[in-house]
């Protein structure tokens, strides 16, 4: 099983790279213009994003650095340990709709403090494999092609995230936690 | 919503550091996530231009259209206003395909290019359209098959089983899709105006898509 994901996980992303300019010489594609082409989009999408994401990332840190962060965390905890989650867990729910990069590294740290195969990090990698990012894939998403009014978008997104948060608990406690 | 998640954010962070005497920390966090910001923007921009360089070489070839009359039948019913043939389809299949595989790199772009194209569509270009509200929850919820990224990372701490998450990775993201879909159907059908979507005309009749014409004049705007 394992071996079998690592080489899907390794060979993917070669295969296709190689794969695509290959089948399009095929089909006469001038590959290298082509990439050209969609690259310079690349390039703009990518300078286009740097507005929407400043603002977001100033605000997070502000939060976080403030204590507001630690305020909130406090405020939650004993209400969701009576659900069977680990209090350790509970800053990740905050952080993970927010930033991937910061609760990546929440989770790191956790799996580092209790050992990767303790239940806490299970959960804690469950959690993070499960959901998304929904403030980042919103805002890079959204800014990308200039769109103001999300509508219900930001609403559905953190509920799936709150449902994907319990849902990864159960499924651990379901699969690890009666050993 | 966003406005007032970004604005709280920021007032309770002035309000928190005043209280615990932390203004010189709220201060130079501002600058400092500015800063992230930035960073994180230009390790975009290698994968971005990357990714969409190739994917323009597969739009070209027409592998986009390939991938997405195979699976258009699945895809169909979940993005009811997007024409079957729009290159839209394509790009939303191959970016829940690249989510599956937990290719979050290569998910963005491609989940960008999708969300270009749909706005192609939108009448309204400040607006999103319902599709488009349906591909961010999509996303977020994301059906995860290979949680790659966490599997690694238990891999280097020493796990005896780094990929025993995979189950316990699958049934969350099963469910937590479900349920975005539902809730996504459900705003989708409260919120019918204003209309956004080519397929959708002045008098708000609803043409079966495949009526759709990809010369046809947006209507309103």
């Amino acid at each position: 099983m394992i071996s079998l994901i690592q080489i899907i996980s390794t060979w993917t992303i070669p295969v296709l790279i190689a794969f695509i300019p290959l089948y399009a010489s095929f089909r006469k594609i001038p590959v290298y213009e082509s990439f050209i082409d969609g690259a310079k989009d690349g390039f703009q999408t990518a300078i286009g994003i740097i507005p929407h994401l400043v603002g977001m990332m100033t605000a997070i840190s502000m939060f976080r650095a403030s204590g507001a962060m630690e305020a909130f965390v406090g405020l939650l905890r004993p209400l969701l340990e009576g659900f069977g989650v680990p209090g350790e867990v509970l800053p990740l729910a905050l952080l993970r709709p927010i930033t991937g990069a910061g609760s990546l590294a929440f989770v790191t740290d956790l799996i580092k403090e209790h050992g990767p195969d303790s239940f806490v990090a299970r959960i804690a990698s469950t959690i993070q494999g499960s959901t998304d990012t929904t403030l980042y894939v919103l805002t890079v998403y959204f800014g990308a092609v200039g769109i103001r009014n999300s509508r219900y978008a930001l609403k559905v997104g953190l509920f799936s995230d709150f449902i994907g948060f319990f849902a990864a608990v159960a499924a651990c406690w379901l699969m690890f936690g009666l050993v | 919503m966003v406005n007032w998640i970004w604005m709280g954010m920021i007032v309770f962070s002035v309000i928190f550091g005043a209280a615990n005497g932390k203004m010189e920390k709220v201060a130079e966090a501002a600058f400092g996530g500015a800063q992230t910001g930035v960073t994180v923007c230009l390790g975009l921009i290698s994968i971005l231009v990357f990714w969409m360089g190739l994917m323009r070489i597969a739009e070209d070839a027409g592998l986009i259209r390939m991938i997405s009359r195979i699976m258009a039948p699945v895809v169909r019913r979940l993005f009811p206003d997007v024409p079957t043939d729009h290159p839209a389809m394509g790009y939303i299949l191959s970016n829940m395909s690249a989510n599956l595989l937990g290719l979050g790199n290569a998910a963005t772009p491609m989940g960008i290019k999708a969300m270009q194209e749909l706005q192609k569509l939108n009448v309204n270009p400040t607006i999103a359209t319902p599709a488009m509200c349906t591909l961010l929850a999509l996303n977020t919820a994301s059906i995860t098959l290979v949680p790659t990224t966490m599997i690694a990372i238990r891999m280097n701490f020493g796990s005896l089983h780094p990929a025993d998450i995979v189950a316990p990775t699958l049934l969350a993201t099963l469910v937590s899709t479900g349920v975005a879909i539902i809730v996504d159907r459900w705003y989708r059908k409260r919120n019918k105006i204003p209309p956004t979507s080519h397929t959708i005309d002045k008098t708000g009749a609803r043409p079966p898509t495949s009526l759709y014409k990809p010369s046809a004049p947006a209507g309103g705007g």
